[in-house]
């Protein structure tokens, strides 16, 4: 898994409630059988009119900003279904980090397995943070996984929650496959006396 | 079940039971009784596998079928979209090599993959069930603790059969009464979803009780866990009871004999302790509840037949009314408009919601002698092919075909749209699927959600109507 420490960098202020996954990635991209290139279906139905072409007027594709590596959301970002393939979608478009006043529990897990960052803040911060993204979309935003803190130029800083097993996880890059084939020992002595039910 | 004095709900004791063990600072080492695989979810976990030299550490507790992707139609696989027929045969290859059980689209046993374990007696109370699809939810119907997971935890189950996870809180949602004629488990879902919002179960686990659930048929307790992610709730569970064991007794999976008799005991257990309690409650009176449709773009957004999309200047939240404004902007409504008239272009009957024997039974009976409205669309896509062999051994087949219906074989279908079932740009859907959210049936597509009765009414009227008054 790529490591999370520390990120600075522009974002997009995408303000809707309730973005499902269907939203981030629709089924119609679901059909590969590997992992890479879900970036070109990540928003498609936002990102493209119906006969294919960009929507220059939507905000993802504005030019100001390209290269944008956070998200800034709305609440209960990643509803529906468990489909990992929306965090695939996210990272491979280049977002490394998603802003918002809540995650869905799913997303949010599949988040955490891939190295992108959900980053869970008040609704006034991230009302504030859209307000002002939308009036200077080049301002430069600070994630740091290690202080657990967003920070802004001016010297704003906003400090987040994350629980301590996971943020371990992000800053070296470990999955949690490793960590559970270590209890390989103890899966076994569980089996041996466990029933169904 | 265990020396602990402490009284407990049915998700305490279910999870208790589970945890293998847990490091200080570290979520629990969680055990998985049974994996269910799917073509969509599945191929890049397998790939994990392979890449690490991995076997699958339970062949014998996973099970996969092909639902997703699949065309519903009958026709040769290879006359499929070559993406569709490349993860279908992919997932033959992953469970050939790795000896996981498949209920092949060739034998007699495939469908939705909710529909096929609790079919097949895999779906057990106590039990914990996870599977790469947030409907895994459906099977807490029997008293198990069960959801969906992405494809890196679909890996870390098929490598440990275990998963990292954080305990959830508990939520008790309680509904007493009696549902009204025509009104049906889809609505009491929709209802409490309305109520408390699809973010609301947030971190949560439901458990749905009270004396309405209790009256409830496996296939009603199905739908309505089902849509507890609709909720937000990872999970969501029903006690077992007689009703359950009723159900279970002799499918081919379950215990038998002596087996089955010592299950039993156990499962009595699985109740929610005098005493025990919730993080939060939220409580429903059966009587006032009427049939549901929904207005939005989220499961949350519904309102009773007879009422009416709201109005933005009556809701205080600005996210509420931006989001409101959003859903209202795609979906083609105005504020205000009654939901009753509301013309539809096409009807969906299936999904792992509502297309078991009982949902098809309560929707034949009212088209029976009636036509599908004209301009209108309307397929019927069974759960299993168990499902479709007991409807048309009860001639309900022919009561839809001649109705004007598509009668289809068993699939997800066009409750998301990844094969070719789609709905068209603009389109109205009255289905019984769990989600109305932007293009989630095609794209531009526009979803109004409710139950298999209130699906047939709109198909033979050409618009949402009240059922009741059909009834």
């Amino acid at each position: 898994m790529q490591s999370f420490t520390q990120l600075t960098a522009t974002a997009v202020p995408l303000r809707s409630e309730n973005v499902d996954t269907d939203q981030i990635i629709p089924a119609r991209f679901l059909t590969a059988v590997t992992k890479e290139g879900m970036g070109e279906g990540c928003f498609a139905a936002w990102r493209y009119l119906q006969d294919g072409s960009l929507d220059e007027d939507h905000v993802l594709n504005r030019p100001h900003h390209q290269g944008a590596e956070i998200l800034l959301a709305g609440r209960n970002f990643g509803s529906g279904s468990s489909r990992e393939h929306a965090v695939w979608a996210l990272t491979d478009y280049g977002f490394r980090a998603v802003i918002s006043p809540g995650f869905a529990d799913i997303f949010h897990n599949n988040s955490l397995k891939n190295g992108l960052l959900p980053v869970t803040l008040p609704h006034h911060v991230v009302d504030m943070l859209h307000d002002l993204v939308e009036e200077q979309p080049d301002i430069a935003i600070t994630v740091d996984l290690e202080a657990q803190v967003v920070s802004l130029p001016d010297g704003q800083v906003f400090s987040f929650h994350i629980d301590p097993y996971r943020k371990l996880c992000l800053l070296d890059g470990l999955d949690d496959l490793g960590y559970l084939l270590s209890k390989t020992d103890a899966i076994a002595a569980f089996e041996a006396v466990h029933e169904l039910a | 079940m265990t020396g602990n004095d402490k009284p407990r709900t049915l998700f305490e004791k279910v999870w208790d039971a589970h945890v293998v063990t847990q490091d200080d600072g570290a979520p629990a080492v969680l055990y998985i009784d049974t994996h269910l695989i799917h073509e969509v979810t599945s191929p890049q976990a397998f790939a994990t596998l392979r890449e690490r030299g991995l076997p699958v550490r339970r062949p014998d507790r996973t099970f996969a079928t092909m639902d997703h992707a699949i065309p519903t139609r009958n026709v040769d696989i290879a006359l499929w979209p070559s993406d569709a027929a490349t993860q279908v045969r992919t997932l033959r290859e992953n469970c050939q090599d790795f000896g996981v059980t498949l209920f092949d689209i060739d034998g007699p046993v495939q469908g939705i993959v909710h529909v096929v374990g609790p079919e097949m007696g895999i779906t057990q109370p106590g039990t914990t069930i996870v599977c790469g699809d947030s409907h895994t939810s459906t099977h807490g119907a029997f008293g198990a603790l069960a959801f969906g997971i992405g494809t890196s935890e679909v890996g870390h189950v098929l490598a440990t059969q275990c998963l990292l996870q954080d305990r959830p809180k508990t939520f008790a949602i309680t509904v007493d009464g009696e549902l009204g004629t025509g009104v049906t488990a889809k609505d009491v879902i929709l209802a409490v979803i309305a109520k408390n919002g699809a973010a609301g179960g947030r971190g949560h686990v439901f458990e749905y009780r009270g004396s309405a659930v209790e009256r409830m048929s496996m296939a009603n307790r199905m739908t309505i866990c089902n849509m507890s992610i609709e909720g937000g709730a990872r999970a969501g569970m029903i006690a077992p009871d007689d009703t359950t064991f009723d159900y279970l007794r002799g499918r081919p999976y379950a215990p038998q004999g002596e087996a089955w008799e010592r299950a039993m005991a156990r499962w009595r257990t699985l109740r929610t302790d005098e005493g025990a309690r919730f993080d939060r409650e939220l409580t429903l009176d059966a009587n006032a509840l009427q049939p549901m449709v929904t207005y939005g773009t989220n499961p949350g957004q519904g309102v009773a037949v007879t009422g009416r999309v709201p109005i933005v200047d009556d809701l205080e939240d600005p996210a509420e009314r931006r989001s409101l404004l959003s859903a209202l902007d795609y979906m083609g409504l105005r504020q205000g408009q009654p939901m009753a008239g509301q013309p539809v272009d096409i009807v969906f009957i299936g999904s792992c919601t509502n297309s078991r024997v009982e949902d098809l039974r309560e929707a034949a009976a009212v088209v029976r002698g009636k036509r599908v409205a004209d301009d209108v669309w309307a397929i019927v896509v069974p759960g299993s092919k168990a499902v479709k062999a007991q409807a048309e051994a009860e001639g309900l087949d022919r009561i839809f075909a001649e109705a004007g219906f598509e009668w289809r074989g068993a699939g997800c279908s066009m409750c998301l749209a990844m094969n070719d079932d789609k709905a068209g740009a603009g389109k109205y859907v009255a289905s019984t699927s769990n989600r109305n959210f932007q293009g989630r049936q095609g794209p531009g597509a526009r979803s109004l959600l409710m139950s298999p009765i209130m699906a047939a009414a709109a198909a033979v009227n050409g618009r949402v109507v009240d059922v009741r008054e059909m009834l």
